[in-house]
């Protein structure tokens, strides 16, 4: 076996953590090596150690069996590693061509040549399968295609080595399956890639062999023919792992949220809500299905006051909130888990105790009056941290050094905190690990159980179907069925996902 | 990376480390005094001498020190107020314009308001100052708040009109010019004077309203509700956003209280020093505010210290003008290139982040 990534030894340490206790990895020439572990178990540490972006306290890189060092990222990138980070980093208003080549821009004269370069991404394209528009607007495309703007960034810059940091966590099912097929057409082409995820069926699917980090040292190598999803679970924990919640029957409430022939605008203010209306009941958890992009996240903003609706009404327990800001929807008892936390969720400038009381209401006795108690939020903080087994050395850390997981469970611990009458949850295991997600979907039927109402967003339909007892099913901004949970399957959702007509298929 | 101005802006005021600020302040005046060190060395002049006279000028009498605290007051009230934007995200250039129409404001009220004891006309100058600055800092705010645009564009443009407009008011047939040929107000009543608190000095006193006002806004940004949202806002508008933290009223607000402290600084000075406004009075301390704001790393305790320094140079400037014969316009080399430096560590920095992927972890690499 011809090796092309050999590390030993790497120990890097931060604050009060020791993210990598003396790591030893292999990676085959050519094939595709998963990295799981538990949230802060040190998978992107030792992925940013590889890339160059840290430099590593203790240990060697061997890259094709020659010792280096990397200075930069872009060292790293010129010796043939490129990453493609989780939250990526491409400029909106460019086109795709122009964010591919920047840095190394494509010239005649002196002046761009963009009929150059964008034939360029055109045969890079044709080239690895991965479709793509170049003369498209960065800001206009989805976020799959923006994931692959991202790999063929760094395959034009010639990258052998490719490591992906929880590619899949924002990607539709669809999305998933295309990138699967990136992943073999790369393999095939004599590339080696790090793959990291923390679903255990993508692992098993995508990859060769698979390393398990648990707190930062490696508990072992698998080759992945030969592991099972259990086996790898409870490497990772270090305990047995339930891959399913099991449901207890609801008992239906009244009635908490009622919307009524709801619209709304996106942000190109084209009609993204075309009169949705439907209702959640206390001790309800209804899903919500969807390919991305057809409503979803504009229902979520519209409920939470972030956009203004252009129609409708909105009811929480009775009331009309329609025209409520978001503080006083927040008073009157939404808790609301954003899909994306690191624009909505958490400021990552701040400390875990600064995050912990983000977005509460005025009344919460924790603010008296004008001032702030930081003494009692830092103890606020470290019970919900106590609470959500969030790993971080102590409250006064920013949540930017926190690990994607770690920030997740902080977000999750400050929600399901407020008691909330209805409950919005939008990929709330984005970025968990799996006991993390069985301890989330266990705290989401205790909330259910409490009485509160609970919409669920997931790009995950397993996800949907394994916690909600009724799935409404969106399709260019309306829905387009309703589901009983006990009397559907995700094949009907599925097709009722993609515009499948409706009337026949309910039952 | 995206490069912009916001993003340089995020870089240079990325809360840092207590040993990384200090270091920062300290390279940024040995270079800066180097650099001053070599202009006057290349004019023929011993820079030894310079430096010298400047400090003995600053620290060898109690009338000197005076001095120095005198014109540490503006500068640390105007630097107050840049830094205090910059937590809500906003680059208050406009600090020299709001400073000057505070100055005007306060020293019309200062003698056009008669009758009154010094206990109230005082507070009350000082308070149309405060009010004039964040009046007019409130149209750069109203403008970026509904209609989008950038606070550096308004508030430059705005300070051309706050020019204009302290000229106008005491031209020769100007609304507020005083009798004679002098264009300036009247000179403001007794009652409305921070009068010298120390013999045979110039010593008003202003530095302790000064200081009192920075005390009190690291209390407000660090133990407040207020702080708390302005400095949400001003490191994720769409974060405050989802918590519920109206952005626009936000900034709006900061950027009242910004240029609060500006027509503070400028009122503070007319009636504790020059006693009667005119559109001279400032040589441009709301534009050294931004240097002694960076310099300071925006923190309170460090705009003390950079205000200092720059109230060290301008003082002492004068001695090292008589005695060694160097213009004072050096220190204006100086601050300048303290600015540069303190500037270029954003670049610097953002550079060598250019490929991570969150500043969060690049920061802690450093
Ligand atoms: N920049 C940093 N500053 C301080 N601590 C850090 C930093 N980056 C990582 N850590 C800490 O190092 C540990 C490992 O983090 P890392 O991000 O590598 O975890 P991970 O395996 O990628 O987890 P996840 O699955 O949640 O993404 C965590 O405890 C984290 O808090
Ligand atoms: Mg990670």
């Amino acid at each position: 076996m011809e090796l092309s990534i050999c590390m030993q030894g790497i120990v890097k340490s931060f604050p009060g953590v020791l993210a990598n206790d003396h790591i030893d990895l292999q990676v085959a020439r050519g094939e595709v090596h998963g990295l799981l572990g538990e949230n802060g178990a040190g998978k992107t540490t030792l992925m940013n150690i590889l890339s160059g972006m840290y430099r590593p306290d203790e240990g060697q890189i061997e890259l094709f069996g020659k010792p280096v060092r990397f200075e930069s990222p872009k060292d790293a990138l010129a010796k043939g590693i490129g990453m493609v980070y989780q939250h990526f980093m491409l400029i909106p208003t460019f086109t795709v061509a122009e964010n591919l080549t920047l840095g190394a821009e494509i010239t005649r004269g002196g002046f761009l040549d963009r009929s150059k370069s964008e034939s360029m991404v055109k045969e890079l394209s044709k080239k690895y399968g991965l479709a793509i528009e170049p003369s498209a607007k960065v800001q206009y495309i989805s976020v799959g295609a923006q994931q692959r703007v991202e790999i063929l960034k760094v395959l034009y810059r010639g990258a052998q080595i490719i490591i992906l940091d929880e590619p899949t966590a924002v990607l539709t099912p669809q999305e998933t399956e295309d990138l699967y097929q990136t992943v073999n057409a790369l393999r095939k082409a004599g590339h080696t890639i790090i793959f990291i995820s923390h679903k255990l069926n993508e692992v098993l699917r995508f990859t060769d062999r698979v390393t398990v980090l648990r707190a930062g040292k490696v508990v072992g190598t698998r080759v992945t023919s030969e592991t099972t999803a259990e086996e790898l679970a409870s490497l990772m924990v270090g305990r047995s792992v339930s891959l399913h919640v099991k449901k207890l029957p609801r008992e239906v409430d009244a009635e908490m949220l009622k919307v009524e022939n709801l619209k709304a605008l996106d942000a190109r203010r084209l009609p993204a809500l075309r009169g949705v209306s439907f209702n959640v009941h206390a001790g309800e958890i209804v899903g919500i299905a969807g390919v991305e992009g057809n409503g979803q996240t504009q229902l979520v903003e519209a409920l939470t006051g972030l956009i203004r609706t252009t129609g409708g009404t909105i009811r929480l327990d009775g009331e009309d909130i329609t025209h409520f800001p978001t503080s006083e929807r927040f008073c009157r008892g939404i808790a609301h888990i954003p899909e994306d936390r690191h624009r909505r969720g958490l400021i990552l400038d701040f400390s875990l105790a600064e995050n912990s009381i983000l977005g509460y209401p005025d009344r919460i006795s924790l603010r008296s009056g004008f001032r702030l108690d930081m003494k009692s939020i830092r103890k606020f903080c470290a019970k919900l941290m106590a609470a959500f087994d969030v790993r971080a050395p102590s409250p006064d850390v920013m949540a930017g050094g926190l690990s994607g997981g770690n920030q997740q469970k902080l977000v999750l611990a400050r929600e399901f905190s407020r008691c909330p009458k209805l409950l919005i949850a939008a990929q709330p295991t984005r970025g968990l690990d799996v006991g993390a997600t069985e301890f989330i979907h266990n705290s989401l039927l205790a909330e259910r159980k409490r009485g509160a109402a609970i919409l669920l967003l997931s790009l995950e339909l397993s996800e949907i179907m394994d916690l909600s007892d009724r799935i409404l099913v969106f399709y260019e901004g309306k829905i387009v069925g309703e589901c009983l949970r006990e009397t559907t399957n995700e094949d009907e959702i599925g097709l009722l996902m993609t515009g499948g007509r409706h009337e026949v298929l309910i039952h | 990376m995206k490069f912009s101005f916001t993003e340089l802006i995020h870089r240079i005021t990325d809360r840092k480390s207590w040993l990384e600020s200090a270091g920062m302040f300290l390279g940024a005046t040995v270079v800066g005094l180097l650099f001053g060190a070599i202009v006057i060395w290349s004019s023929n002049k011993s820079p030894i001498v310079a430096y010298t006279a400047l400090f003995s000028g600053a620290f060898g009498s109690l009338y000197g020190f005076t001095e120095v605290l005198m014109s540490t007051t503006p500068l640390l009230l105007a630097g107050l107020s840049v830094a205090f934007a910059f937590h809500c995200g906003l680059f208050n250039i406009g600090a020299e314009g709001q400073l000057m129409l505070g100055g005007l404001a306060a020293g019309w009220a200062g003698y056009a308001i008669q009758g009154l004891p010094w206990y109230l006309h005082l507070p009350l100058a000082l308070l149309c100052g405060v009010a004039a600055g964040a009046l007019w800092s409130l149209i750069a705010g109203a403008l970026k708040a509904w209609k989008g645009i950038h606070e550096v564009i308004s508030t430059i443009m705005l300070n051309y009109i706050a020019f204009n407009i302290g000229d106008y008011m005491v031209s020769s047939n100007g609304p507020l010019k005083a009798a004679g040929i002098i264009p300036a107000t009247p000179y403001v009543l007794n009652t409305a004077r921070l009068l010298p608190i120390i013999p045979n000095t110039r010593f008003s006193g202003g530095i302790f309203i000064a200081l009192v006002m920075a005390v009190l806004m690291g209390y407000v940004l660090w133990h407040t509700r207020l702080g708390y949202r302005i400095r949400a806002v001003g490191k994720s508008p769409s974060a405050a956003e989802y918590a519920g933290i109206p952005p626009r009223q936000t900034m709006l607000l900061a950027m009242a209280i910004s240029g609060g402290l500006a027509g503070l600084a400028g009122a503070v000075q007319v009636l504790g020093l020059s006693y009667r406004f005119s559109s001279t009075f400032s040589p441009g301390y709301g534009f050294d505010a931004i240097a002694i704001a960076l310099l300071g790393s925006l923190h309170p305790f460090g705009i003390v210290l950079a205000s200092l320094l720059f109230g060290i140079l301008h003082a002492g400037s004068v001695k090292m003008q008589q005695t060694a014969g160097v213009s004072n316009d050096i220190i204006y080399a100086i601050s300048g290139i303290i600015i540069f430096f303190v500037a270029l560590r954003g670049v610097l920095v953002n550079f060598q982040s250019r490929f991570s992927h969150k500043n969060a972890t690049a920061k802690v690499q450093k």
